[in-house]
């Protein structure tokens, strides 16, 4: 699945300098070198050691406190709740609402009628049986009333994201200084961890779906726009010029020549929102949004794996029957365009409507009880079985949770005390340095003032704490994902393979496999590690093996002519050339990383993670909000210093 | 044309928007309430398994003698109280103490009303495993405690001794506790009483020595006997300061709390939540089918109810 493969859609652009500054850049290394070094021991002398100084640190508490009571007391009064958010709240719970009475109305047959024969239309027949399939075994699990909520949920969330991230998008699309303002802000928003701003949303909207919706919107909207607006800056100048040499007004060229051609792209940004939205509907649990998120969310309460499986199987059948139909809709439509029969799309509704009908007349509206098989024990018992053989004791290597011991005592602990040993400037300097020598200047300074804005925050040693473990986590997750990344570009078979297994561990809910990986590996902050490479390592992998896929064969062709084995071709050839989207890969897992951070917090990842999670549970606003606002400046600092594509303005 | 058509439309919009006047933000019930025409009851549920077993009963009874929907979601403590009070949650069945968002709610805003009591008395404590307890006697005394951190010690806590803590949604004063005791400790937190369980679990199955946050009533006890660890006695008011804390948790009788227009208008419904009163050894039966044999909580609470009659009988309303 494309999911998470948006940040840098424009990768492989190599570096264009200014000519002006050319003998500066040829020796930039060496500057940048020269004036560290420089600025190091001016710090040592003028600023001396120790973590961020309390004098330089802002104290929120009592202003968020106090901002978070107003809201709390004037909720139910206040005009600004009653009529603004209050209706907005309204109308989310109203159009759920609505979508889910439909989806129970048309029973469980009419549902999986009208998901086949959509797919049908839009995809195909793969899609269409992979799509009956799917409701079939969300039935069969016995979950088919969370399945229903999670989807009304998720078509009024995509709904909204898709409307609002296209006009975002439109407007970015049409306009350079539109474009220029929001790049920064879809930047963030994408780095944004999703768990960070549920409390606020929360404290503003209270427990349940509407809060639940919105997080989804803030979340799922970006990639949406982001791709509208390079659809229709994309568009081809000379199809352009001829619309306007045909007199053609603004109007008409956006309907008639501009969004037509863009309609690749905007089939890909809804796509995205779905993945985005799908993945943002179980953390939304958390907060009450029902459905599937809040049934592996109880399981997890009663420690029962089983039971998030059952319910973490839907979301993933969900994610691929989604995924599937819009991608090869996308597909479709830019290969054969204008093939819209209204014929097909009649016996659709038609076969919809007659299914649906013979479900109600025939009183099975809702999915029967004895049909629905019980996988919560078996999976268990599989489960207690590994984690009983594997915990420890294991003759040679030792089990798992000696593994989690040694990985804490001989990596997490010496980056982290590394890291807090390091004077604050210091610290500052080296992320200056990084950024400056993958980035550019403003890469470099984006990244400074994220870094200080933690210490002004006053969250600076829990922040390098969660560094600490975002680095361990994103190495091993590097050499995982590169080796088997090169090992799939080598064989299709591998590959294909592979696929599903990626599909899964980008899709299955992480709360589904925090219990077996905390009975591997113990309560701490190697299970947390654990937890986020399984989470990035599907992007680090699929990147890889496209980099490597997409090397010039005339490159490998003719290096394998002048006699190069295949280790040389892979070190000399390969690597080398696909480097940008190897650059791109370690964007991407850093930022995938940060995004299980805070989950780590729920199994003893502590740190930032764990004082959102405080946040959220407590309802303390200013612990909460202030560790979220410190994982975004992290998340901002480590994208800018691993953004590969830095020197080209990104094209979306 | 076109633009009188937009304007009118935008009118219309605003005057769709304001026309229904002021939303009331105190009525927000789920979007799923109510389906198929059935009467909705929306319990909260917290995320230890005794909060499950009463929510589980609750349900089941309400859905079987009383003919009601019920809808369960899973809520961390405070932010139910928060959802208690805009009606997106009915009840909740077994409150900890929160003097903080009572004095908020019950008394100022009066959007929720007392349920009662539970029957079910809460104690948080300190806890070792009784195979650890029975081998060093002395350990069950605070003051012997730093004897032992070595022995304590895991990757995580540090060189010092490991004290296992929960989910950041309880009440806890060890960071405090620890301080003030003058105790070789370092709170671990493990950030969910999933992982918690998990870890004690796994701990056992080796017999290694481990002190942990822990609660009674707990249905782990069964399968993990443990043994509490003295602290220095409770007192009225010795945790009143939470920096200053050197004194054991108290002895809390849980509470339930129903929302306020549900209390008074919620009929048969909301007159068997105040009734609703079990012991800690119902609630410990029920919850250990949930946990331990892995019943869903439906079929837990079946089970009780059929062997239980008697005891429920007199909830129901007459």
């Amino acid at each position: 699945m494309s999911t998470t493969v948006t940040t840098a859609a424009g990768t492989g652009a190599p570096p264009a300098r200014v000519p002006l500054s050319d003998a500066l850049a040829r020796h930039r290394t060496a500057i940048i070198g020269g004036v560290a070094l420089v600025a190091l021991l001016l710090g040592a002398v003028l600023l001396g050691g120790g973590s961020w100084p309390a004098r330089f640190a802002v104290d929120l508490s009592g202003p968020l406190g106090d901002a978070s009571d107003w809201i709390i007391d004037n909720r139910d009064s206040h005009p600004l709740f009653l009529y603004f958010f209050g209706h907005i709240s309204n109308a989310v719970v109203l159009s759920v609402r609505a979508v889910y009475l439909v989806l129970l109305a048309a029973g469980w047959a009419g549902v999986t009628a009208a998901a086949g024969l959509v797919a049908w239309r839009l995809a195909g027949i793969r899609p269409a049986l992979t799509a009956v399939a799917a409701f079939a075994v969300c039935g069969l699990l016995g979950m088919w009333v969370p399945t229903m909520q999670t989807l009304a949920l998720m078509v009024v969330a995509v709904a909204a994201s898709v409307l609002l991230g296209a006009l975002l998008g439109l407007a970015a699309g049409l306009s350079d200084r539109v474009h220029r303002a929001l790049r920064p802000v879809l930047d963030t928003m994408q780095v944004l961890p999703a768990f960070a701003y549920l409390l606020p949303v929360v404290l503003v909207f209270g427990i349940g779906v509407p809060a639940a919706v919105l997080a989804t919107v803030v979340y799922a909207a970006p990639p949406m726009a982001r791709l509208t607006a390079l659809g229709l800056r994309g568009a081809d100048a000379g199809v352009m010029e001829a619309a306007a040499s045909l007199g053609a007004t603004g109007r008409q060229r956006l309907l008639t020549a501009r969004l037509p051609l863009a309609r690749k792209e905007l089939l890909l940004g809804v796509n995205q929102s779905i993945m985005m939205a799908l993945s943002m509907a179980v953390i939304a649990s958390v907060i009450g949004a029902g459905g599937l998120g809040d049934r592996v969310y109880q399981a997890l309460a009663s420690v029962d794996v089983g039971a998030a499986l059952a319910a973490g199987v839907p979301v993933v059948l969900l994610a691929v029957v989604l995924d599937r139909v819009t991608a090869a809709a996308g597909e479709r439509i830019g290969a054969v365009p204008g093939r819209g029969s209204g014929l097909g799309w009649a016996v659709a509704a038609a076969g919809t409507v007659a299914v649906a009908l013979a479900g109600r007349y025939t009183g099975r509206l809702s999915w029967p009880d004895a049909w629905t098989m019980d996988i919560a024990g078996s999976v268990n018992r599989a489960v207690d079985w590994m984690t009983a053989h594997l915990y420890s004791g294991v003759p040679v290597i030792g089990g798992t949770a000696d593994w989690a011991a040694r990985f804490t005592t001989w990596v997490l602990d010496p980056v982290r005390d590394g890291l807090q040993w390091l004077p604050w400037w210091a610290v500052l300097l080296l992320v200056g340095v990084l950024a400056q020598l993958i980035g550019t200047w403003r890469t470099a300074l984006t990244a400074v003032l994220a870094m200080a804005a933690i210490g002004v925050l006053g969250v600076w040693d829990p922040a390098l704490d969660t560094l600490s473990q975002v680095l361990a986590a994103v190495a091993v997750t590097l050499v995982a994902g590169v080796a088997t990344g090169v090992a799939t570009a080598r064989s299709p078979r591998l590959e294909r393979l592979l696929r599903p297994v990626l599909d899964v561990f980008q899709t299955m809910p992480q709360f589904v496999y925090l219990i077996p990986v905390v009975a591997l590996f113990g309560v701490g902050r190697a299970p947390a590690t654990v937890a986020a490479v399984v989470y990035a390592l599907p992007a680090v992998v699929r990147i890889t093996t496209q980099g490597m896929r997409a090397v010039d064969p005339v490159a490998m062709e003719s290096s394998r002519s002048l006699g190069a084995t295949g280790w040389q071709q892979l070190c000399q050839v390969q690597l080398p050339l696909a480097r940008p989207a190897l650059l791109l890969a370690v964007n991407q897992g850093v930022v995938l990383v940060l995004a299980v951070v805070i989950i780590g917090g729920l199994v003893g990842g502590g740190a930032l993670g764990y004082l959102v999670v405080f946040g959220l549970a407590q309802g303390d606003l200013a612990t909460g909000l202030v560790a979220g606002a410190a994982i975004v400046c992290l998340g901002l600092m480590l994208d800018r210093v691993t953004q590969p594509a830095g020197k080209e303005p990104r094209d979306a | 044309m076109r633009r009188r058509t937009i304007a009118a439309a935008a009118a219309f919009g605003l005057l769709a928007l304001t026309g229904c006047g002021a939303a009331d933000m105190t009525k927000q019930a789920s979007p799923y309430a109510d389906a198929h025409g059935a009467r909705t009851v929306t319990l909260s549920v917290q995320s230890w398994v005794g909060a499950q077993a009463n929510a589980a009963v609750a349900q089941y009874l309400l859905e079987h003698e009383l003919g009601y929907r019920v809808d369960t979601v899973q809520i961390d403590e405070v932010p139910a109280w928060d959802a208690l009070s805009q009606g997106r949650v009915d009840a909740i069945l077994e409150d900890w103490g929160h003097p903080e968002q009572e004095e908020r709610y019950v008394a100022d805003k009066k959007t929720i009303a007392p349920g009662g009591e539970l029957g079910v008395t809460g104690h948080i404590g300190w806890f070792v495993p009784k195979y650890f307890a029975d081998a060093n006697p002395d350990v069950t005394d605070w003051k012997n405690l730093n004897k032992y951190a070595g022995r304590l010690r895991t990757a995580e806590s540090g060189g010092k001794g490991q004290l296992l803590d929960g989910s950041p949604s309880y009440v806890t004063n060890d960071r405090a506790l620890v301080k003030n005791l003058d105790l070789d400790y370092q709170v671990v937190f493990s950030g969910s009483e999933a992982a918690q369980i998990t870890q004690i679990k796994q701990f056992a199955k080796e017999k290694k020595p481990f002190l942990t946050y822990w609660y009674k009533p707990q249905w782990l006890f069964e399968q993990v006997p443990m043994t509490e660890v003295k602290l220095p006695p409770y007192k009225e008011g010795c945790d009143a300061d939470p920096k200053k804390v050197a004194c054991a948790y108290p002895r809390t009788p849980l509470r339930k709390f129903l929302n306020a227009r549900f209390a008074d208008g919620g009929g048969g419904a909301a007159a068997f939540l105040k009734k609703f009163h079990w012991t800690t050894r119902a609630q410990n039966e029920v919850a250990l089918m949930i946990a331990d044999q892995k019943l869903s909580p439906g079929e837990a609470a079946e089970r009780w109810v059929r062997k239980n009659e008697s005891t429920w009988r007199a909830w129901l309303p007459k």
